[in-house]
């Protein structure tokens, strides 16, 4: 009987499955999201392998303790609901780690077997009303059929801001940072940016000490840190937003049946509803991008000039480019990963003299071509093979039939096996990174994080060069 | 403190004196460190190399179960691939069954499998996909066992899913009879070859004269298995995932089974007479025996070396399943290490029973424990060491403890004589580092 599926039964053909997706799904981007606020947990309200499986991918990158709680669902709450389960999940957290907030998201199961979540939450308040210590509860809807994590992460920073942003006050100058899905390290250095421009901003999500945190004397159920909570509030009260990054939650809509439904960025809504002032950039890799956030940032700030710590650090990270542009010229690359982080590695690629060679992103927003194209604008290329909602697999395939000969992989640690087999470096930037320590301090933005990146790719292709050379030089 | 509801759960040797409860569903909210039924069938059959593992579901099933494992391969690395379904909104809605079909033709095509495993998840269960229907379909066409998993993760925990895993393995035993065998021969069952334990396991066995006939699943073949219903005797190591595959084949094919465990001197050795007893052949004892003293020459005196440097180390553990706990705990007075905290997320009444029985008093034993108490424990008994897995691992660090991976993505052998030397050799260097000095020590509370 299924063999007539392959008569095309159906109007649109369908086509099979993925072989090493080069994604994780969504709920797994709103952890980390909610991981990134002031003394909150999250939950997963679904089956307890997905909170266990989601913190043992994020424990394997950040090497931190990541407690997500799991409502649990056994098949008993599959068939006749969740609330119990959702509620008991709530008095637990409660009970163990006296949050401020517990941050919900949904999984396939819960979607799909309609669970009302809001209603849950609004019931569950109501139920709790007089105590004054109930922590905040917001929700983010991830079914991990819809977009990616990276989509996932992008929601739930939208929800959080729609949940928790609030009027009432005076516009107090300062500013709302969307960061992106960035290292701790990164998000350490864009405070240090910020506040050295003299500007205040609220940079969210802030998982820079939450997951790379000191040692502990006694086990903190919460990590300090995050962005705080009044914050959050108040982020309807910014003079403007700056959101790194052009996709961000766009490909969330990518494998939905109807698209009458738009997304919007935490950005755009707070445009929208409060009128705040948006700036759209990329995320700041390589001169180019990074010229743009710092003009911008100068613009914003009081000053209206870049301080003099960034001048400095341009001027070495170009002296840097000089020392290493023999080494990199016309070297071929592989990048792959999350759209935004493609786009801004293939602009700082070009910038180097490198040609980016294949740009591979799990993502669907549809518009990674035309965020390439633009970014990378006179550098663009018909010849680069560009590749939405692809897998390691197809990047594999076509490596291999297309007979293009890269000298280097850009990405994260699932395409390890890929460069081994063509004995090429992998420069490990983003998410997951499973084979080394470290990911969390991996500094990629700004001059200095570019800085950071030249020299790793400038020495691995040197390292590989006197490896193979029958001489074993060491001098250059 | 702790949740009212998990009391039953926590047991302090010596102390109490209420049987200890295990295999009940976790509490909503209380994190436990335990994973679904899913996670359960999917490691035990992960280690089959040569067959196509296909995940029907949504993209995270199978993307964070991608090459997750250390278990080794001597021939073929399909298994090493994730292959998913990838269901989109459209397959919730009007079904997957149709992607399933064509991606199960095209992947055989493209990857001429000796066999398919196909999971279902969470959600294939409540849209209710006909997997059985297309797997047999498939299996029509394409004249290889493709066999359903039907192990939706809310169904329960691991060990529900281990059973699951069982089952399937059942329905390709028996299907080939043509494999060689050797007078004396055994299924290893429970073994999944991390960092190559596997081949360890069947040096010594070859050295005794036993031909491992099959490994269910460890460097797992397809053919291997379907031949396992030939061998004369099944050796269940890892009885929480395996103990019902032996019992199945106890019944339907009247082998008789043994439980042993490789790790540690003691169990190691057991083992090794056990099985040669078994097949009363006075040669085979005389060849344990052999190879036993032989390995017992080189190795104890270097564990004397680790237990004079180890006698003040606190140990905790935190596993899967009771039988590793229970060889952990034996491994560890082996070389001096005393254990206080022991606790396990799969382990049943008389699991606990039996842990009782080895631990000192004071020790702490916890079923399906969670990352609150662990710290808390750590706390009360001033542990320096922590053996358990990556997500124990984090918790560890933070406290500044030593920490030592017995989890299954482990790269290091921890079976048998080499393993036990690897494995003394791994708690020293963890203890000894230098690096524990510049961790501020706990309050005495």
């Amino acid at each position: 009987m299924y063999s007539s599926y392959h008569e095309n039964s159906f109007s649109i053909k369908e086509t099979r499955g993925t072989c090493n997706a080069c994604k994780q799904c969504s709920p797994l981007g709103a952890c980390v999201v909610f991981l990134g606020i002031e003394n909150t947990l999250p939950m997963l309200h679904g089956s307890q392998g997905c909170a266990t499986y989601i913190r043992r991918y994020l424990i394997s990158h950040f090497r931190e303790p990541v407690d997500i709680a799991s409502s649990n669902f056994s098949e008993e709450t599959t068939i006749f609901g969740g609330e119990k389960n959702f509620n008991t999940s709530l008095d637990n957290i409660i009970i163990q780690y006296h949050p401020k907030i517990i941050a919900v998201a949904s999984t396939c199961l819960s979607e799909t077997i309609g669970e009302d979540i809001k209603r849950f939450i609004y019931e569950y308040k109501n139920l709790h009303k007089k105590n004054k210590k109930l922590p905040e509860i917001i929700f983010t809807s991830t079914p991990s059929y819809k977009g990616t994590h990276y989509s996932g992460f992008h929601e739930a920073v939208y929800s959080v801001v729609e949940s928790l942003a609030n009027e009432g006050g005076n516009c107090d100058n300062h500013i709302n940072l969307f960061s992106n899905f960035i290292s701790p390290e990164d998000i350490r250095h864009l405070k240090e940016i910020v506040a050295d421009f003299g500007i205040r901003a609220m940079i969210f999500p802030d998982y820079s000490d939450t997951l790379d945190g000191a040692l502990w004397d006694t086990y903190q159920r919460i990590p300090p840190g995050g962005t705080s909570i009044n914050d959050l509030k108040n982020s309807a009260l910014a003079s403007s937003s700056i959101e790194l990054g052009y996709v961000l939650n766009l490909d969330v809509n990518s494998s939905r049946l109807k698209t009458n439904f738009l997304s919007q960025s935490a950005g755009e809504y707070l445009k929208t509803k409060f009128g705040i002032n948006l700036y759209r950039i990329g995320l700041p890799v390589g001169i180019r991008e990074t010229d743009i956030f710092f003009q911008l940032l100068s613009s914003i700030s009081l000053a209206k000039s870049v301080p003099e710590k960034y001048e400095k650090q341009r001027g070495r990270l170009i002296d840097l480019y000089i020392d290493g542009h023999k080494y990199v010229f016309g070297k071929r690359v592989i990048i792959y990963g999350e759209e935004d982080l493609v786009v801004s590695l293939a602009s700082f690629v070009v910038e180097v003299g490198m040609k980016p060679l294949l740009c591979v992103t799990g993502g669907e927003s549809g518009k990674f071509k035309n965020i390439l194209q633009c970014v990378l604008s006179n550098s663009f290329s018909n010849e680069i093979i560009i590749k939405q909602g692809a897998t390691f697999e197809q990047m594999e395939n076509i490596i291999i039939n297309s007979e293009i000969q890269p000298d280097l992989m850009i990405g994260n640690s699932k395409g390890y096996y890929i460069a081994r087999k063509l004995k090429i470096p992998l420069i490990r930037v983003g998410f997951p990174i499973h084979d080394r320590i470290g990911a969390y301090h991996n500094k990629l933005l700004c001059y200095e994080g570019t800085i950071s990146l030249f020299e790793q790719i400038v020495n691995a292709l040197l390292e590989k060069k006197q490896h193979n050379s029958s001489m074993g030089y060491k001098y250059m | 403190m702790f949740l009212q509801k998990r009391r039953r759960q926590i047991f302090v040797n010596g102390v109490d004196s209420f049987d200890l409860i295990g295999g009940i569903p976790s509490l909503a909210g209380s994190v436990s460190q335990r994973a679904c039924s899913f996670c359960g069938a999917r490691v035990v059959l992960y280690p089959i190399t040569d067959a196509l593992h296909v995940v029907h579901g949504p993209i995270g099933c199978a993307a964070y179960t991608w090459d997750i494992r250390g278990s080794m391969s001597s021939g073929s690395e399909l298994y090493r691939n994730s292959f998913s379904t990838d269901l989109r909104e459209k397959h919730i809605v009007f079904g997957g069954e149709e992607r399933l079909y064509i991606t199960l033709m095209e992947l055989i095509n493209q990857y001429s499998p000796s066999a398919v495993f196909v999971y279902s998840t969470c959600i294939v269960g409540v849209i209710g996909d006909d997997i059985q229907s297309v797997c047999s379909e498939v299996n029509k066409i394409k004249c290889i066992p493709v066999i359903p998993v039907m192990v939706e993760g809310f169904l329960g925990t691991k060990k529900d899913g281990y059973k699951i895993a069982c089952d399937a393995i059942m329905n390709l035993i028996g299907t080939d009879a043509t494999k060689k065998l050797s007078l004396y021969n055994i299924n290893i069952l429970g073994d999944f070859n991390l960092a190559g334990e596997l081949w360890i396991l069947a040096g010594y066995y070859k050295k005794i004269g036993i031909q491992v006939l099959s490994s269910v699943t460890g460097d797992g073949k397809v053919k291997d298995i379907q031949n396992a219903h030939r061998a004369a005797l099944n050796v269940v190591q890892c009885s929480g995932s395996m103990m019902r595959l032996a019992k199945k084949m106890k019944e339907k094919y009247n082998i008789p089974f043994i439980k042993v465990s490789y790790f540690g001197v003691e169990d190691m050795s057991i083992a090794l007479y056990d099985v040669a007893n078994f097949f009363q052949d006075e040669k085979l004892v005389e060849n344990a025996r052999v190879l036993v003293k032989n390995e017992l020459k080189n190795l104890l005196p270097s564990l004397e070396f680790y237990r004079r440097a180890l006698f003040k180390t606190k140990a905790a553990i935190y596993v899967g399943g009771a039988f590793k706990a229970i060889s952990l705990v034996k491994a560890l007075k082996l070389i001096g290490v005393k254990v206080v905290i022991v606790g396990t997320q799969t382990g049943n009444v008389d699991d606990y029973k039996l842990l009782k029985s080895i631990c000192d008093d004071g020790c702490i034993i916890v079923d399906d424990s969670n990352p609150v108490e662990l710290s808390e424990f750590i706390k009360l008994t001033k542990a320096n060491l922590f053996i358990g897995g990556v997500k124990e691992r984090a918790i560890a660090y933070k406290l500044g403890l030593g920490f030592c991976d017995h989890n299954h993505e482990r790269k290091l052998a921890l079976a048998g004589y080499e393993g036990m030397a690897n494995f003394a050799k791994e708690v020293y260097e963890t203890v000894n580092s230098p690096v524990w000095q510049f961790v501020r020590q706990y309050k005495v509370l």
